[in-house]
Order: C-alpha cells, then sequence, then structure tokens
C-alpha cells in the first residue's frame, strides 16, 4: 500500500509536466486554432536556454524561470508573425505541418551542435535533498515543480477565464471583426497568445532541466504524450488539459507499478477509448 | 558444328573465363555501410563517430595509393530492426556493400546478422551488446568487435559481488539487448554466490524513471543493475541521485556505460561508478594520438567512445585480410575466414585474435569514475582498477551454441 501512495505521487509529478505543456497547447489551439506540433521543441528550447545562462551567463536556475519562458516566448513570437500568421483560416493540416517542419528544423539544428546524450543542469541548492514522507523519499525538487506548475496553471486559467483581458482573448476567437470593431489590435493579442503559450513551454523545459538531461530530443520523446493528453481533455480547454495532465500523469505511474511494459502506451489506449465514446474529448464542446 | 567452330566456341569460353577470374582477383573496390543511430539516444556513442572512424580508418590504410578504391556511406537506423533490415537489403542488392560497421542496438544487430548472412555480405558489429551474435545467433559472416553482455556481466558483475554486493535488483530496457545484459549478469551473479531480488522492465527511451526506481529502492537490494545504456543510463544515474538511493546505501551498477554518458552526466553526478569498457582514449600512447585527432575532426570535440574505435579497429583488419588475399572476392564468407585466420594488431586495442564463433578478444578493463577535483581537464574521467586478460574475459568455447565451434 505504502508503494501505491508513492507511485501515486510520482504520477502527479510527471503530471505536472504533461499538465503544463497541455495548457500552453491547448491555449495556443483554443485562441489560434493552430495545432503547435513545435511545442516540444520549444519545450527543449526552455531548457537549453536555462543552461547557457548558467554556463555562458552564470545566471542562476530562479532567474532562468523567468527569462527562459522571455526568450522563447519572444522567438515563439517571431514565429508567429513571420510564418504562421499567414495560415489563419486556412486548414489546421497547414498549421501542423509548418509547426512539424519547425520542430524537426530546431531540433536537428541542436543535435547537430550537442549531440544527443545532452548536457548536465545540477538542481538548485535550495531545491536539493529530500524528505522522507514515511511512505517514500520524497526529493524536494519534486515537491517544489508540483507546487509551481499547479500555481502557473490555475493562474493562466485565471487570467483566460476570469480577467478583461482573458474575455477580449476568447471574443477574439469567437469574432475577430467584431472585436476589432471596438478598437482592439487582434493580430497583436493572437501574437501575445503565442507568445503565452510557447513561453509555457519554455517554463516547463527550464523545470525539467535538472531532472531529465538537456537534450535535443527531450520535447520530442514527450510531445505525443502531450497531445494524446490535449485529445483526452477535448482539444482547446483549459481546465480540461489541466485536469487531464494530472490524472495522466497519475494513471501512468501507476501502470509503471502494475504492468510497466505497456507504461509508455496506456496513454494512447486511453486516447482510443475516450475518442470512441465522446469525440470531443472529456471536457471539449462540440465543434 | 565443324572442328573450327568447336574450338573457336572453346578458345571464346576460355578467354571469357580468364578474364572474369581476372577481374575477380584484380578487384580493388571496397564499400563500407556504417548503419548506426545517426538521430536518436545512441547517437553519440556511435552515429557520425562512427561514419568519422571509419573515413580515418581508410585514409590510414593508405589503399588508395595501393590502387584500392574505397566507398564509404551511412544510414539511420533509427532503432528500428525492420528500417535496419531494408536499409540492409538495399545496400547489399542496390549499393553493392561488402562490409557493414558499427550496427548498435542488439535488436537492429540480430535482424541484420540475418539478412547479412543470407547475403553472404560482412556483418563487423562494434555496436550492439548482445552475446547471441557469437553465440546462438553466431554466423560465419559476422565478427563481433568490442565487447558483448556476456563480458560485461563477467567483468562487472564479478567484481561487485566479490565486494559485497550479493542482493541485486535489475532496471532493464525492454528489449533484446536489456533482456540478454540482465540475464548473463543475473547467471554471473548466481554464479558468484549472489541472489537476484526482482527486476523490472521498462521502455526504451524512457525519460522519467522514478516509479521503477522507487520499486528498486523498495526491493533492499545491495545492488541496483542498470541493464539498459545510453540516454536511458544517464537518467537513471541522474534521478536515481535525486531520490537519494546511493545515499541510502544501495550501489548503482551501471553495466554499460560509455564515455559519452560519463561526459553527459558530469563527473559529479557520475563519480565513483565503476563499470567496464574495452577502449578508453587514455590508455596509451597509441590510444591518446587516435583520440586527439579524431576528437579535433569531431564537430562537439568529443572523445571516441569503444564502438567508434572499434569500427576503426575492425576496419584496419578488414583491409589487412583484402590485401592479404591480394583482391576483394565479394565474398563475404571467405573474407570472414582470412580475418579470423590472422591475428589483430591495432593501435587502439592492442593484439588480440577473432575466434571460430566471430568473437573478437582482447582485455577487458574495469573503470570507475573520477572525482571532479582527481579529473585534470575535459574527458579525464576514468581510472583503471583492473584488467580482464583477453582469453578470461569473453564466454569460454566450453559454454558456446555456436554452430560454427567445433566440439
Amino acid at each position: 500500500m505504502q508503494a501505491l501512495y508513492a507511485q501515486l505521487l510520482v504520477g502527479l509529478i510527471n503530471g505536472s509536466f504533461y499538465a503544463l505543456l497541455s495548457l500552453g497547447l491547448a491555449v495556443i489551439f483554443g485562441m489560434l486554432n493552430i495545432i503547435n506540433f513545435a511545442h516540444g521543441a520549444l519545450y527543449m528550447m526552455g531548457a537549453f536556454v536555462a543552461y547557457f545562462l548558467l554556463n555562458l551567463g552564470g545566471i542562476n536556475y530562479w532567474w532562468a524561470l523567468l527569462l527562459a519562458p522571455i526568450i522563447v516566448g519572444i522567438f515563439g513570437m517571431i514565429l508567429e508573425r513571420t510564418m504562421l500568421q499567414w495560415l489563419t483560416g486556412l486548414d489546421h493540416l497547414y498549421g501542423l505541418l509548418l509547426t512539424f517542419g519547425i520542430a524537426l528544423i530546431v531540433q536537428g539544428v541542436f543535435q547537430n551542435y550537442f549531440g544527443s546524450s545532452g548536457l548536465p543542469y545540477a538542481i538548485p541548492d535550495q531545491l536539493r535533498g529530500g524528505m522522507n514522507l514515511g511512505f517514500m523519499f520524497l526529493p524536494i525538487y519534486r515537491g517544489w515543480v508540483v507546487v509551481f506548475s499547479l500555481v502557473v496553471c490555475l493562474a493562466t486559467w485565471f487570467l483566460i477565464e476570469k480577467t478583461q483581458l482573458g474575455a477580449y482573448l476568447r471574443a477574439a476567437t469567437e469574432n475577430p471583426t467584431l472585436v476589432r470593431a471596438f478598437g482592439i489590435n487582434v493580430p497583436r493579442m493572437i501574437t501575445l497568445t503565442y507568445g503565452l503559450g510557447v513561453g509555457l513551454a519554455a517554463l516547463a523545459g527550464v523545470l525539467s532541466a535538472p531532472i531529465n538531461q538537456v537534450r535535443p530530443l527531450m520535447g520530442a520523446d514527450l510531445i505525443i504524450v502531450v497531445f494524446a493528453v490535449v485529445v483526452i481533455g477535448g482539444m482547446g480547454s483549459i481546465m480540461g488539459s489541466i485536469i487531464t495532465g494530472f490524472a495522466l500523469g497519475v494513471i501512468e505511474g501507476l501502470t509503471k507499478y502494475f504492468y510497466p511494459e505497456a507504461s509508455n502506451t496506456v496513454v494512447f489506449v486511453l486516447m482510443v477509448l475516450v475518442l470512441l465514446v465522446k469525440p470531443t474529448g472529456l471536457t471539449g464542446r462540440a465543434a | 558444328m565443324n572442328t573450327r567452330s568447336i574450338a573457336s566456341f572453346l578458345l571464346g569460353t576460355a578467354l571469357a573465363l580468364a578474364a572474369t577470374s581476372g577481374a575477380m582477383a584484380q578487384d580493388k573496390t571496397i564499400k563500407i555501410g556504417v548503419l548506426t543511430d545517426n538521430s536518436g539516444l545512441y547517437a553519440d556513442l556511435g552515429g557520425p563517430g562512427s561514419t568519422l572512424a571509419a573515413q580515418m580508418a581508410i585514409e590510414d590504410s593508405g589503399l588508395a595509393a595501393k590502387g584500392w578504391k574505397v566507398d564509404l556511406i551511412s544510414a539511420d537506423h533509427q532503432n528500428k530492426p525492420d528500417i535496419g533490415t531494408a536499409v540492409a537489403r538495399q545496400w547489399i542488392d542496390v549499393e553493392k556493400v561488402d562490409v557493414f560497421m558499427d550496427v548498435l542496438n542488439s535488436g537492429v544487430a540480430l535482424a541484420v546478422n540475418n539478412v547479412v548472412k543470407e547475403k553472404n555480405a560482412i556483418l563487423i558489429d562494434t555496436g550492439a551488446a548482445t552475446s547471441d551474435l557469437t553465440n546462438a545467433q553466431c554466423s560465419p559472416n559476422t565478427i563481433h568487435w568490442v565487447y558483448d553482455t556476456y563480458m560485461l556481466a563477467n567483468s562487472t558483475g564479478q567484481a561487485l559481488v566479490k565486494a559485497g554486493g550479493d542482493t541485486w535488483y535489475f532496471l532493464t530496457a525492454d528489449y533484446a539487448f536489456g533482456h540478454a545484459l540482465e540475464r548473463d549478469t543475473a547467471a554471473v551473479v548466481v554464479k558468484s554466490g549472489g541472489k537476484v531480488v526482482g527486476s523490472v522492465k521498462h521502455p526504451l527511451n524512457t525519460a522519467d524513471f522514478s516509479s521503477f526506481l522507487l520499486q528498486a529502492q523498495a526491493s533492499k537490494a545491495k545492488i541496483i543493475g542498470m541493464a539498459n545504456a545510453g540516454g536511458d543510463t544517464t537518467n537513471t544515474i541522474k534521478q536515481a541521485a535525486e531520490f537519494g538511493i546511493v545515499a541510502g546505501g544501495q550501489k548503482l551498477a551501471g553495466l554499460l556505460l560509455f564515455i559519452t554518458d560519463v561526459h553527459a552526466l558530469g563527473l559529479k553526478v557520475a563519480q565513483g561508478l565503476n563499470f567496464t569498457e574495452t577502449f578508453y582514449w587514455d590508455l596509451n600512447d597509441g590510444t591518446r594520438a587516435f583520440s586527439k585527432r579524431f576528437s579535433e575532426r569531431m564537430k562537439n570535440k568529443a572523445m571516441p567512445s569503444m564502438v567508434q574505435a572499434g569500427v576503426y579497429s575492425g576496419l584496419i583488419h578488414y583491409f589487412k585480410a583484402l590485401e592479404a588475399l591480394g583482391g576483394n572476392p565479394h565474398d563475404g564468407a571467405k573474407v570472414v575466414a582470412k580475418m579470423k585466420e590472422m591475428p589483430t594488431d591495432d593501435p587502439l586495442f592492442g593484439q588480440g585474435s577473432i575466434r571460430a564463433d566471430g568473437r573478437k578478444l582482447h582485455p577487458a578493463y574495469l573503470f570507475e569514475v573520477k572525482k571532479p577535483e582527481e579529473s585534470k581537464g575535459p574527458w579525464d574521467y576514468y581510472k583503471l582498477i583492473g584488467t580482464t586478460a583477453a582469453d578470461q574475459a569473453f564466454r569460454p568455447l566450453s559454454e558456446s551454441a555456436c554452430p560454427l565451434v567445433k566440439k
């Protein structure tokens, strides 16, 4: 039984990465109608930026948490301005292909220069060590990841669902012409939203840098699972993706305990089941 | 048919035959294919570095000056046996590749091994670990050059049990390589008086090992044997440190680690690990000279892994065999037989030999990773703590299930 508690907690930790990443995807899909396949590559860039900040600039983890999302977010906004914006109104497939291509290019460039084994990034001193919970040894860093990502997820949800700015955003998605008539700069808002989604991915990258190696393919390995999470939660649903992210992390953790061989397929099995029963996802509205 | 036409027919046939056999003896073309993981989790220990090592072997052999024409091609098998076999068939049938180098990933290697045997080409495998390549699956067309699971288990496993690590729990990559490494190590542990208390199989290329590590922690085994490789091993080691596994008194055993993994982890995390390799760049003048030249030509200035060093060493011996034959007969089994006849000698692995079952023999070195303060500079990572002689390091022929071994 004790082992089970431990697995639940570990699942929650992984779930927080799924939640952060799928949240960014949901924001981008919900507001821009773009299936952002570059998300994994941008997550990886977040980790690399943290590495460079530390090793080239001597800037520590805490500043990286702030700076990496901004730097990668700006990169994202440049992508949106120069490429993605021309796809507005076209079929989803175009956005998917373009962002997938961008992901391959970015990953290829990083792999060319840094190899595939990755680079080390140490856990910040303040978060080293762990505590004994009785049923398991919880590394403090992992606990921090869960709490921090939960806060970020809820803040993002609040921003989009409960504030004036969020209301403009949602309105701009529903009817851009009308919102523009009120004197709001819709294209700029879209760009900023993409930057926000990308920034969330980069933030997840910084959070994961001390746990995993900073590797060019770290995002490619994760992105497919995260897409499954978004599909299960319902494309574009903010709360849906947060809850599904955490829930699937837990389910995956339990699978690793009871039947480890299936741990990287269980998410897709669930996805198929959900699509069969409720094609719009658990919390999705009909299109 | 009159006598004259019969005579001219015979003469014509004789000339034609002479022409073909002449062409065969004089054929001085070689095509080398480096089949490896160019983009995935094993790309640093093989990948583009293996192709560079092959290129250096070609240059150092001086064959071009002797009138040989050597071509080199490379492909990415993406760690998928089906892609590996498809490339292998195309390379042999269309590209006329003579010899396959590297072929890391045991799953891919076993599949390519069959194609190469069927089509009478050559596989000099320097990357795959499974000892089955020279045991039940051995082939007259295959030489297993650098290391195998039996050797790793024998060297590292025995040393750790002797040092008091008598209960083991395995974290195993769920494919041919992990299974072979766990099987061979478990056998050594039991034979040396230890006990295996459990194991868990994880999918290849896993990012998060915490669930598996918690299970290993709960097993209370003294040694956690990592029967995985590349990125999987580095993630395991890094996360084990986080969960206080080593601090809690359990010891991690890296059954297969490469210098590129140690580099990726950094000495702070990797220090104190014990594992076995058959090549290290800083062993002697020969290895240092080669490695320096190699590193200068690598994009990230990396030192060669034993897999990449094996590509160089294997090709040097292959070239010697072809020169001894006076030309390339394009007959895999024949060339491999010649390679087995000749003793091997190169600056990287020293003197050695190739056994009837295709196993290349050379010493195995037990290393310990240095502490950060012991390291004098980049890539100065290992301390040599033990050497197993070439004839002791690998599976004895008396235990072999290879049909090529006459008993």
